[in-house]
């Protein structure tokens, strides 16, 4: 268990790649090799991770096989809980099989309590105000997940890379900020406080504006990384204030505490909790792309392929996700997760997911509809964590990544081939030029629209699952939202398929197969997109083959149930109807799409007929007027020098005012002149009317422009404040 | 204590006298001088408040660099030397009325509320070395608040004051 | 010696710097102003820190002094600026803003 007391190890190596990359990649190393580098130091970790995975496997055995010898006799106990938890929560047949496997649980909350996680610190990083931060890493299962995750996707991404950016003209800058975000991404997955967390957080975030902002030659790329990382800094206030808040409920940063803290707690901070939550979704909205900070993501899609596939689908856009997860207690009281049937972080989550399927109907690049697809994703990663899904959203996440990484690259290879044209309506027919990145294209895409047996069928089913059993009560909304999302996924993916590999060819000159360097990450990815979804399969469907001892491994070894059991979550056992209805919903989506391009039947040209379908269709692709808002409105109403806008005030405002207060004055007196009365009241009026006017003069005279006026007027007014202060009260 | 007292009136008669001269003097050259007599005043008040390390610091900050700035910036925007008929603003009565209802509350406030406290003799004479224990462990962050906001200031001088 | 002392004089210095940065018409002139003014707190600090026995108005005047740097060089370049496009550094001629 070496590496997982000392896991600060794989986060640090790609950190010193990063700084050999960076100050030796063009001097001693040169330029064409720093690639080796890279991928050398990114392989290690690799390794280290997998070790890791094991080692944190074989924890779980051990902390589960000592508990065996408890189980006979707490088999008693569980039954009580069983019958306690209600019908829908806990599944009992499940449940039993996994007993016989001596995965016995003495908490009555329906499954087993894995071992603690591995903290270990190293005290006195700093201390400011009386206030220890410590600084150390803190890993169990969720953070090995991500481990490998990451670990993978980069290490394919580095060897990709090494052909799609070659030549470039910052080779040795690019692969340095690669090195730089691993070793930032793991470093957020390991913390263990919450400053920390925060630290990572903002480092990931400056590595995805380094690499959207790679070609900053031309103009919409630096626009692109301004805008992802103006949009982050919204949600990071979010994040400061709920890691303040927390800190004020529970005055310590550590994550661990501050878990088991609520979860012996409970309802006691309710309210704090509930004001962390709505805080923290600010953070989660703005990094993980969840409505309405999502805008930045398709943007970010100005960076290189592979960086998209890596930070922008794979791995850093799930550090929101993930933040989720890893304090999923103070979520969980916070929005009541487990009894309300609705609730913020479900509803956005579930929002976010039909819009962004809805916006990469109109999308022609194709990076654009695989970004909004990944939006939507996300929306389906969070709306699972908001109905109480925690395993379902982390598999999700393990089986995207791999999934989204291999469209992203397959979008990239696509690129290489067809003279760097992102434009589907440029492709077309390419199926037979590039046979590899078709057919793990294909497979990506029906592992990301459900279809049985690859991985996305499984992870999507187990969120399907968990909103239509939810925990006390089932989350209906959240259900409608995610089976329609589950039909237009199925069908926009279609969609890209027909432009981009089928039908004639559109292009330019003549496309050709990426080489192997790049077909074999595709390949990789794409056989996990397939049999990714064997890590978290329910025990029924492995009951046919004997094997149910391999059921439920992401649930098993992942879950934080040091965490989750003081919280009371319960999961829901598997429903062969909502499996079937999941796959139907997906095969009907491509079936429409089919029968609408390939056999061209359907309501073809309807957006030029119906001018209904057309305002629907330039709403979505003006992306439902969101930047405009932001742009236009928001932006536009602050970036106006306040100079001009307090001269304008003063020109228009305090004159207009003043004057018009005068002139209606004086023009009501004129009125009371000639309709009611011409002897004594007239004078009266006429005084009060100039009266006014006078009095806006003299206010006028007040607004001299001149700094030091002003300054006499603060200082003069601050010393009557004293005055009034010292002396009279 | 006669001795201390007797310093104190010397220096803070200067201190008041330079501080006043810097803000009547038609002379600008004159007037940052009248600054570096306030400032050097200044560190030997420190220095009766046994704040050795400020009374240091002032000198080389102030009176060392600040200063220096100073006298650059009345060089680079051409004062000119000597006597300058128009100092002083048209409506320094207003200042002068503000800047003595500001200091007449305060001194009231000061007498009514500590009237003749003296200064407590036996309190810690804290040495530079306390001074930067303190500075590096219990404020290390608004230290490298500071640290930031120097090369804030620093970009933000060398932005403005380019010529592009 | 007198807590007073101390205050009294940094409440003169204080308000000598308030009338400074009202009635001076030299850019440079209010900067020197400001200085005073920062200089009459940093005064009151240390006197306190003294009185009350912590070592915080120490460190904190040493905030104030590096704080005051780094507003005099700011201050400055906008003065230099003002000074390339105007051809002025009277504050009293500036004055966009009227209303």
């Amino acid at each position: 268990m070496w590496i997982l007391e000392n896991a600060f190890l794989i986060p640090l190596i790609p950190a010193v790649s990063f700084l050999v990359i960076l100050l030796f990649g063009r001097s001693v190393i040169g330029a064409e090799r720093v690639h080796k580098v890279g991928i050398t130091a990114v392989g290690i970790v690799w390794i280290l991770s997998m070790i890791a995975a094991v080692s944190w496997i074989t924890q779980v055995e051990d902390a589960t096989s000592s508990k065996a010898d408890d189980a006979e006799h707490a088999l008693v106990s569980v039954n009580e809980g069983l019958s306690a938890s209600g019908s829908g929560a806990v599944d009992g047949d499940l449940y039993l099989a996994a007993e016989d496997d001596g995965h016995g649980s003495d908490d009555g909350h329906g499954y087993a309590a894995g071992p603690d996680p591995v903290i270990s610190t190293a005290d006195g990083w700093w201390s400011s105000g009386g206030i220890d931060f410590a600084v150390g890493t803190l890993v169990d299962g969720q953070t090995v997940l991500l481990l490998v995750v990451v670990t993978s996707i980069s290490l394919l991404v580095h060897i990709y890379s090494s052909e799609y950016v070659k030549g470039d003209r910052r080779f040795v800058h690019y692969y340095a900020f690669l090195s730089l975000f691993t070793a930032s991404m793991l470093f957020f997955v390991m913390a263990q406080n919450l400053v920390q967390m925060i630290v990572g957080w903002e480092l990931v975030g400056v590595c995805s504006f380094v690499l959207i902002g790679h070609w900053w030659e031309e103009r919409p790329n630096t626009d692109a990384a301004v805008k992802a990382f103006l949009t982050n800094r919204v949600g990071d206030i979010g994040l400061l204030v709920g890691v303040a808040i927390l800190f004020g409920t529970f005055g310590t940063f550590d994550i661990d505490s501050i878990n088991r803290a609520v979860g012996e707690m409970g309802s006691e901070v309710h309210f704090a909790m509930l004001m962390a939550s709505i805080a923290l979704m600010a953070a989660v909205c703005s990094k993980s792309g969840q409505f309405p900070l999502h805008t930045w993501l398709p943007d970010a899609m100005a960076g290189p392929t592979p960086v998209s596939a890596l930070i922008h689908a794979a791995t850093m856009v799930v550090a929101g996700v993930f933040m989720i997860g890893r304090l999923y207690p103070v979520f969980f009281e916070g929005f009541s997760i487990g009894t309300s049937s609705i609730n913020l972080m479900a509803f956005i989550g579930g929002f976010t997911a039909l819009i962004g399927a809805g916006l990469a109907f109109a999308q022609w690049d194709i990076k654009k509809v695989l970004a909004y697809s990944t939006v939507s994703q996300l929306g389906y990663m969070v709306m699972a964590l908001g109905v109480g899904a925690w395993t379902a959203a982390m598999f999700h996440l393990f089986t995207h990544a791999f999934f989204k990484a291999c469209l992203f690259l397959g979008a990239g290879s696509v690129s290489h081939a067809a003279h760097h044209t992102f434009d589907m309506r440029e492709m077309g027919g390419l199926r037979k030029y590039m046979p590899h990145t078709y057919k793990t294209f294909v497979i990506s895409t029906l592992a990301l629209a459900g279809i049985f047996p690859f991985a996305g069928f499984w992870s999507k089913d187990e969120i399907l699952l968990g909103a239509l059993k939810g925990q006390e009560s089932r989350y209906l909304l959240m259900l409608v939202f995610g089976c329609v999302v589950a039909l237009l996924t199925a069908a926009y993916m279609t969609r890209v398929i027909w432009y981009t590999f089928w039908g004639e060819y559109r292009g330019h000159g003549h496309p050709h197969e990426s080489p192997k360097v790049m077909t074999v990450p595709l390949w990789i990815l794409a056989v996990m997109a397939v049999v990714a979804g064997a890590f978290n399969l329910p025990t029924p469907v492995l009951e046919l083959f004997g094997l149910e001892r391999f059921a439920h491994l992401v649930q098993t070894y992942a879950e934080p149930t040091h965490y989750l059991n003081a919280i009371g979550l319960s999961h829901p056992g598997p429903e062969w109807e909502m499996a079937a209805a999941g796959l139907v919903l997906a095969l009907a989506g491509i079936a429409i799409t089919f029968m609408y391009y390939w056999r061209n039947t359907g309501p073809h040209g309807l957006t030029e007929r119906n001018r209904y379908a057309k305002a629907g269709y330039t709403f979505l692709e003006q992306k439902y007027y969101l930047d405009h808002l932001y742009t236009d409105i928001v932006v536009g109403s602050i970036k106006a020098p306040i100079a001009r806008a307090a001269n304008w005030v003063n020109n228009n405002v305090i004159d207009l005012v003043v004057n018009r207060a005068g002139e209606g004055a004086r023009d009501s007196g004129r009125w009371v002149y000639r309709w009611i009365d011409q002897g004594t009241i007239d004078n009266t009026v006429n005084a009060l009317g100039s009266g006014a006017d006078a009095g806006g003069q003299g206010l006028r005279v007040m607004q001299t422009g001149k700094v030091q006026n002003y300054g006499s007027l603060l200082f003069g007014t601050a010393a009557v404040v004293a005055i009034v202060f010292v002396i009279v009260l | 204590m006669v001795a201390q007292n007797i310093a104190f009136g010397i220096i803070a008669g200067i201190t008041v006298l330079a501080a006043l001269g810097m803000v009547t003097t038609r002379n600008i050259v004159h007037a940052a001088l009248f600054l570096v007599a306030v400032l050097g005043g200044l560190a030997a008040n420190y220095v009766l408040l046994a704040a050795e390390f400020i009374a240091t610091t002032q000198v080389l900050v102030y009176i060392g660099a600040v200063m220096v700035l100073f006298l650059f910036g009345i060089m680079l925007t051409r004062a000119p030397i000597g006597r300058i008929p128009q100092m002083t603003g048209a409506s320094w009565p207003v200042a002068a009325l503000s800047a003595l209802a500001l200091g007449g509350v305060t001194v009231y406030a000061l007498i009514d509320r500590f009237g003749t406290d003296s200064l407590a003799t036996d309190s810690t004479v804290f040495r530079t070395a306390d001074v930067s224990d303190s500075v590096f462990s219990q404020y290390i962050v608004p230290f490298e608040a500071i640290s930031v906001l120097l090369l804030a200031a620093l970009i933000g001088a060398v932005v403005l004051a380019r010529r592009d | 010696m007198l807590l007073n002392q101390f205050l009294l004089l940094g409440a003169l210095l204080f308000a000598v710097g308030v009338y400074g940065v009202l009635a001076r018409r030299n850019g440079v002139m209010v900067l020197m102003s400001i200085e005073l003014m920062l200089n009459a707190v940093n005064l009151n600090l240390v006197a306190f820190g003294l009185q009350h026995d912590v070592v915080s108005g120490q460190v904190f005047a040493l905030f104030i002094i590096a704080v005051a740097a780094a507003e005099v060089g700011v201050g400055l370049a906008i003065v230099l600026l003002l000074y390339r496009n105007r051809r002025s550094i009277a504050v009293d001629e500036f004055d966009l803003m009227k209303g």
